[in-house]
C-alpha cells in the first residue's frame, strides 16, 4: 500500500469532550478513509484531553462519542485479552487498550502528538477497520485443531508439565494481526502465512497430544510457509501477549531441517 | 435484503455458541443439520476469552471430590435460590465437559502424574462446607481464553460456517394455533450496512450478558444484552433480573478483573490496616467465601472507613507472599494487567481492588435442555438459549466462580443437541410478511433522525445511576432513584440522533440500538430489585437485610407489557419506551437440599 499524503485537515471542535481534573491535551491525528466518500485516506487531527493513566482507545472513544460518530475502528475487552483493536500507533502494531498515555510521553512533556493508523497490509476497509478475513484464512490452513488418531482415552491424555510447557508460550495467541502486519515480507506478499499462522501451527505441531505434525510441516514448507521469514524480529515486538514469535518461526524451522519435533 | 434459510442457527460465538455448534454439527445423531453461527464480532474477540480461573469438576485429580457435593455448592452458594434439578446436571455432566475438552485439545495445567490439574476456588467445598477443595482445572489464568480459543479450533476442524460482524436484531416468531413458534432471525451486516433475514427451524440464543448498564464493570464493551433485549421486547419473560453478581477483585477505578484464582493460590485481602478482614466475616473459608459475601464484606469495611487509598474508596488484594514464580506460571495475565494499568507489581505490593459488576445471574428462562420458556414452564418451540443470556437457573442468586465456564459448555452443547434434534423432526415455519420490519425501521429511524441527545450522554447517565444505586447493596430509595433516572433516559432516548448516517461499518448506528437494549435491561433488573424485599445472593438490601425464604424463596419472572398498537414516537424500539412492567413468580426446584443459613 503506497504511503498516503500526510494532508491534516483543519482542527475539530473537541470542546464537548469531558475533561477530569489533571488531565493534558493530547493531539490525536488518526488516517482515516471511508470510501463512501473519500478517493484516499487521510490525515485528521483531534485535540483530546486525557490522563497519562488512559488508554489511547478511551481517546478515540471521546472522539467517536462526542465529535465524529463516523470515527470507526474495532473495540471490545479493552484490556488486551479480545485482540479487536490492533493498530498502528506512532508507527507500531500495539493493541490500543495497552498504551497508556503516560508510555507516550515524554518526560515533564505537558502536550504530546499520538499517529494511529490502521495494521499494514490488510486491505482498508474504513478508518481503523481492515479486511480481516485473509488473516483468519492463513491462520485455518496451517491445521490449527488437534488432530489424534485411533481411539479416544475414557479420561483425558496423560501430557507430563514439561510436555505441557514446550508449546505454553505461543497458547498464549489472541490472534489481533499485530504479528502478521508488522511483517515486511507479509506487507510485500500477502500470501505468505504470516508469523500468526506459523505461531498456530507450533502451538499443535509442538504439543505431544498431536499426530497431525507432517500434514502442517508439509503445509509450512511451501513457497509461502516459514523459509519466507527473514528474521526481522518485528513480529516478536509487536506481540502484545509476549510471545517469542521469531523464536516459535525459528523452531518450526529446526523441526523441518532435523524432521523431528 | 438477502435471504438464507439454515437448519439450526446459533446467535453468538462465545463458548456457548461454539459449543452448541460443534453440537449441533457433530454430536446430535441427527442428519447433519445445516448450522450456521452468527457473531457481532470475531468468535476470538468473545468474552469467555476474558474469563480466567478455572472451570469446575469433580474430577478428584489431587484429592477427595464428587458431583454431589459440587451440587451442594452450587445450590448453597446460590442462596437456595437455585433450581436444584438443573444444578445436579451441571455438576454430574461437568467431568465430561472437561474431559471433552481435553480431548478437543485444550492444554489444561498438568499434575505431576500428567493429569488435569486442579485448584480452589470460592465456595467449592469438600463434604458439604467443611473446607475448601481443588476442583478447578485450569490453563494458568487464562483458561477462559483456552476455552475460546479450542473451541474456535474445532469449529475450523468441522468446517462450520460463520458470519462474522452480523449484529442479530431481532428474533421472528410465526403466530400458530398453538401460540408463537421461532421461524428466523434478522441481522444487520457491519460492513454493508444490509439486513438478513435468516429462516431457520431452531435458533439458539447465545449473546451473553449486559455488563455495560454498570460504569465500573469487568465486562466488554460489547455486552449490550443483546439477546436478552430482543426477548424481553417480544413479551417474553426474563428470570430473576435483580440478581446480577459484583466480582470482589476488579482492578480499582478500571473494573478490570483480576481472578479468585488468585486467592485460590492463597492471595489474602486486606484493608487498610493490613487486617485480613474475610476472617470475621467468613471463619472457615475466609477469602475463599462466595462472591457475593466477599464484595459485600469490601464494601462495609470501605463504608465503616477502613477502605486504603487517598479517598478510603478501595482495598488490597495481597499476593506478595505467593513468590515470583506461582505469580508468572500460574498467573501471568493478572500480574501484567496490574502492572500494565495500575503501574503495580504483585510481586512486591498489594493491587488495589474494588468489586465490579460481572456476570448477570438471571435472562432467558429455559429447561435443562436449553428449550426458552414463554411463561412459567411453557416451552417456546424453535427457541433455545444458553451461556449468560439465559436462566436455568443454576446459579440461583449468586453464581459460584468457574460455574459460568461449565455453564457454557454443559448447557451449551445440551442447548446445541436439542435444536439440533428437534430441527431433525421438524420442517421450517414460514415467517411472517412483515418479518424484518422493526429492524428495518430502526435502522431507517436512525439513519434519518435529527433530535438533539447524543448516544454517550445518554448511557453514561445510565451507567452513572446504575452504579450509585443499582449495585452491591441497594434500598428503596436508591432503587427508587435508579427507576426514575432509566425512565427519563428512555424519555430522552426516544430523541435520540447518530452522526455517521453511513452503511460502511456504521458502529454509531449500533451502538444507539445496543443502548436501548441496556436501558430495557436496566429498566427490568430495578423493578425486580425494587419488589424483592429481601437480601438474598446477589441482591443486598439495606433496608432488608435478611433472607426471607416465606416470601421470597421464588424466582421473578418479569414480563414488559406491550401497547395495543405501535407507539407513535417510540421507532427505536419495538413496543415503545414508556411500556410498564409485569412481575411474576416461578417456583424454586428442591431435590435433596433444604435451605439453611449460610454460613461460611
Amino acid at each position: 500500500m503506497a504511503s498516503p499524503t500526510p494532508t491534516d485537515t483543519a482542527a475539530h471542535d473537541t470542546s464537548q469532550i469531558p475533561a477530569p481534573e489533571g488531565s493534558i491535551t493530547v493531539t490525536v491525528r488518526v488516517l482515516r478513509f471511508n470510501p463512501e466518500f473519500d478517493d484516499e485516506p487521510h490525515w485528521e487531527s483531534y485535540d483530546v484531553p486525557a490522563l497519562p493513566t488512559d488508554r489511547v482507545l478511551n481517546l478515540l472513544i471521546n472522539i467517536k462519542s462526542y465529535v465524529d460518530g463516523t470515527l470507526s475502528f474495532r473495540r471490545s475487552c479493552a484490556h488486551g485479552i479480545c485482540g479487536s483493536d490492533a493498530m498502528q500507533i506512532n508507527g507500531v502494531n500495539r493493541l490500543a487498550c495497552k498504551v497508556l498515555i503516560k508510555d507516550l510521553l515524554a518526560k515533564g512533556n505537558k502536550r504530546t502528538t499520538i499517529s494511529v493508523a490502521p495494521i499494514k497490509g490488510l486491505p482498508q476497509m474504513k478508518d481503523l477497520y481492515v479486511d480481516m478475513e485473509p488473516f483468519f484464512e492463513a491462520f485455518k490452513a496451517v491445521k490449527p485443531y488437534l488432530i489424534a488418531y485411533g481411539n479416544e482415552p475414557t479420561h483425558e491424555r496423560i501430557q507430563s508439565q514439561a510436555d505441557r510447557e514446550r508449546f505454553d508460550d505461543t497458547t498464549k495467541c489472541i490472534l489481533c494481526a499485530c504479528c502478521t502486519t508488522s511483517c515486511p515480507v507479509f506487507w510485500s506478499d500477502g500470501s505468505y502465512f504470516g508469523p500468526a499462522a506459523i505461531v498456530n501451527a507450533h502451538r499443535f505441531i509442538f504439543d505431544s497430544r498431536d499426530e497431525g505434525s507432517e500434514e502442517r510441516l508439509d503445509i509450512l514448507n511451501d513457497t509461502e510457509g516459514v523459509w519466507r521469514c527473514r528474521t526481522t524480529f518485528n513480529c516478536t515486538d509487536a506481540c502484545p501477549r509476549g510471545i517469542q514469535v521469531t523464536k516459535a518461526i525459528q523452531e518450526v524451522k529446526q523441526a523441518l531441517l532435523f524432521k523431528r519435533v | 435484503m438477502q435471504f438464507h434459510k439454515y437448519d439450526v442457527l446459533i446467535v453468538g460465538a462465545g463458548g456457548a455458541g461454539m459449543r452448541a455448534a460443534i453440537a449441533s454439527a457433530t454430536e446430535s445423531g441427527a442428519a447433519s443439520p445445516r448450522t450456521a453461527v452468527l457473531t457481532k464480532l470475531y468468535p476470538t474477540r468473545s468474552h469467555t476469552g476474558a474469563a480466567q480461573g478455572g472451570m469446575c469438576a469433580a474430577l478428584a485429580n489431587v484429592e477427595e471430590d464428587n458431583w454431589e457435593w459440587h451440587t451442594f455448592d452450587t445450590v448453597k452458594g446460590g442462596d437456595y435460590l437455585t433450581d436444584q434439578d438443573a444444578a445436579e446436571v451441571m455438576a454430574k455432566e461437568a467431568i465430561d465437559a472437561v474431559l471433552d475438552l481435553e480431548k478437543m485439545g485444550l492444554p489444561f495445567n498438568r499434575t505431576d502424574e500428567g493429569r488435569i490439574d486442579q485448584r480452589r476456588f470460592g465456595g467449592h467445598t469438600r463434604d458439604h462446607g467443611k473446607a475448601a477443595v481443588r476442583r478447578a482445572c485450569y490453563a494458568a489464568d487464562r483458561t477462559g481464553h483456552m476455552i475460546l480459543q479450542t473451541l474456535y479450533q474445532t469449529c475450523v476442524k468441522h468446517g462450520i460456517e460463520f458470519f462474522n460482524e452480523f449484529y442479530v436484531l431481532d428474533v421472528v416468531l410465526t403466530e400458530t394455533e398453538n401460540g408463537p413458534v421461532a421461524s428466523g432471525a434478522i441481522a444487520y451486516e457491519l460492513a454493508t450496512g444490509e439486513i438478513h433475514i435468516f429462516q431457520a427451524k431452531s435458533i439458539v440464543f447465545a449473546t451473553g450478558g449486559f455488563g455495560k448498564v454498570f460504569k465500573t464493570t469487568s465486562n466488554a464493551h460489547t455486552l449490550t444484552g443483546d439477546g436478552m433485549g430482543i426477548y424481553f421486547r417480544k413479551g417474553l419473560p426474563l428470570e430473576d433480573m435483580e440478581f446480577y453478581q459484583f466480582h470482589p477483585t476488579g482492578l480499582a477505578g478500571l473494573g478490570i478483573l483480576l481472578t479468585e484464582g488468585a486467592r485460590g493460590e492463597g492471595a489474602i485481602l486486606r484493608n487498610e490496616s493490613g487486617e485480613r478482614f474475610m476472617e470475621r466475616y467468613a471463619p472457615t473459608i475466609k477469602d475463599l467465601a462466595p462472591r457475593d459475601i466477599v464484595a459485600r464484606s469490601m464494601v462495609l469495611e470501605v463504608l465503616e472507613g477502613r477502605g486504603a487509598g487517598p479517598e478510603k474508596d478501595y482495598v488490597f488484594l495481597d499476593c506478595t507472599h505467593l513468590g515470583e514464580e506461582v505469580l508468572e506460571t500460574k498467573l501471568p495475565d493478572i500480574t501484567e494487567f496490574a502492572r500494565t494499568y495500575l503501574g503495580i507489581d504483585p510481586v512486591y505490593e498489594p493491587v488495589p481492588v474494588y468489586p465490579t459488576a460481572h456476570y448477570a445471574m438471571g435472562g432467558i428462562p429455559t429447561n435443562v435442555d436449553g428449550e426458552a420458556l414463554r411463561d412459567n414452564d411453557t416451552v417456546l418451540p424453535g427457541l433455545y438459549a444458553a451461556g449468560e443470556v439465559a436462566c436455568v437457573s443454576v446459579h440461583g442468586s449468586n453464581r459460584l466462580g468457574t460455574n459460568s465456564l461449565l455453564d457454557i459448555n454443559v448447557f451449551g452443547r445440551r442447548a446445541g443437541m436439542a435444536a439440533a434434534r428437534y430441527a431433525a423432526r421438524s420442517e421450517h415455519v414460514e415467517l411472517p410478511d412483515d418479518a424484518a420490519e422493526t429492524v428495518e425501521g430502526m435502522v431507517q429511524h436512525l439513519r434519518t433522525a435529527t433530535g438533539g441527545e447524543r448516544v454517550a450522554d445518554i448511557r453514561t447517565e445510565l451507567q452513572q445511576t446504575m452504579d450509585s444505586n443499582a449495585a452491591v447493596y441497594r434500598t428503596e430509595d436508591t432503587l427508587k432513584q435508579a427507576l426514575s433516572d432509566v425512565h427519563a433516559l428512555k424519555e430522552r432516548y426516544g430523541r435520540v440522533a447518530v452522526h455517521d448516517k453511513g452503511k460502511r461499518f456504521n458502529t454509531d448506528l449500533l451502538e444507539a440500538i445496543e443502548l436501548g437494549f441496556l436501558l430495557d435491561l436496566a429498566e427490568a433488573l430495578v423493578t425486580t430489585a425494587l419488589a424483592r424485599k429481601e437480601s438474598r445472593g446477589g441482591h443486598a438490601r439495606e433496608d432488608y437485610p435478611d433472607r426471607d425464604d416465606v416470601n421470597f424463596m421464588r424466582h421473578s419472572m418479569c414480563y414488559k407489557l406491550l401497547p395495543e398498537q405501535k407507539e407513535e414516537n417510540a421507532p427505536l424500539g419495538l413496543t415503545g419506551f414508556t411500556s410498564d412492567i409485569r412481575l411474576d413468580y416461578k417456583p424454586v426446584v428442591f431435590t435433596r437440599y433444604e435451605p439453611m443459613e449460610r454460613k461460611y
